[in-house]
C-alpha cells in the first residue's frame, strides 16, 4: 500500500495497522526518514518536498509491487510526506511484514533505496541564504545498483 | 501536448506547465527540446546541460529518443531527491 500526503504520521499506529492482526507475520521491519538540521555543513531551517501528483503514486505502487514480488511479504507500506517540513518532522515511512526476519529487511532496504531514485520528489532547503535544490547524490545511484540483480 | 516542469526547471521557466502544439516534425524528446529551446532565451538557458534533466512522458521515465504524440503528457525535471 501507498500513501502520499501533507500530514504526519504515527509510526505505532501504522505498524499496528500493518499487522492487523496477521498471525503469519514473524516480523515487521521499518524506517522512517526525518528533516535534519544540517546539510552538508548548512545549517537548514526547513525543507519544502515538491512532487508529481499522479506519477509519484504511479512509481511507489510500481516499486511496492516489485518488492512483493521478490521478497515473501504479508504486507507492505509506503507513505512519503510534500510540503514544507521542519527539522526533526517525518518525510517517509517504509515498513514490511513478513514471516521471517530477511525478507522483510531486505524489503524494506529495497524499497528506501528504490524510492530515492525513482519517486519524484525533489526537496527545497531554506537556509541563512535562501533556499536551495538538494542535488541528486551518487551514493543513492550506487544503493540502488546493489539490488539490481 | 502539455509539458510541465517541476523544481529548479519550474522556476528556471517560470511557470509549473504549459499548453503547446508543436509542428508534426517534433517526433521524440530530443526534437521537442530542440523546439522549446529554439522559442526564447529563458527555455535555451534551462535546458543547455541536459545531462541535469530527466523526463517523462505520461508519467513514465523515457530516454530522449522516445516517441512523442499529441496528447501527450511531458514532464522536464531534476534527478530526484526524496526519501
Amino acid at each position: 500500500m501507498i500513501r502520499v500526503q501533507l500530514e504526519d504520521f504515527d509510526l505505532g499506529l501504522e505498524l499496528s495497522n500493518l499487522s492487523n492482526g496477521n498471525h503469519q507475520i514473524g516480523g515487521m521491519v521499518s524506517f522512517v526518514g526525518l528533516v535534519r538540521d544540517m546539510a552538508a555543513g548548512d545549517s537548514i531551517s526547513a525543507m519544502t518536498l515538491e512532487h508529481y501528483p499522479g506519477m509519484t503514486e504511479k512509481q511507489l505502487a510500481e516499486i511496492d509491487q516489485t518488492a512483493n514480488e521478490r521478497w515473501e511479504l504479508n504486507a507492505s507500506l509506503i507513505i512519503h510526506r510534500y510540503g514544507r517540513l521542519e527539522p526533526g518532522d517525518n518525510i517517509v515511512l517504509v515498513a514490511c511484514a513478513s514471516p521471517h526476519r530477511e525478507s522483510a529487511f531486505d524489503a524494506c532496504h529495497f524499497l528506501i533505496d528504490w524510492l530515492k531514485t525513482k519517486a519524484p520528489f525533489w526537496k527545497l532547503e531554506e537556509t541563512r541564504d535562501g533556499g536551495h535544490w538538494v542535488e541528486a547524490q551518487t551514493k543513492d545511484d550506487v544503493a540502488m545498483a546493489r539490488w539490481m540483480k | 501536448m502539455k509539458l510541465l516542469y517541476f523544481a529548479w526547471i519550474r522556476v528556471k521557466m517560470g511557470t509549473s506547465n504549459e499548453i503547446v502544439d508543436p509542428p508534426s516534425t517534433v517526433e521524440n524528446v530530443q526534437n521537442l527540446i530542440d523546439w522549446i529551446v529554439r522559442r526564447n532565451s529563458v527555455s535555451s538557458e534551462t535546458f543547455s546541460d541536459l545531462t541535469t534533466i530527466r523526463v517523462a512522458v505520461n508519467q513514465e521515465y523515457v530516454g530522449l529518443d522516445h516517441p512523442i504524440k499529441p496528447g501527450d503528457e511531458v514532464a522536464f525535471f531534476p534527478p530526484v531527491t526524496g526519501g
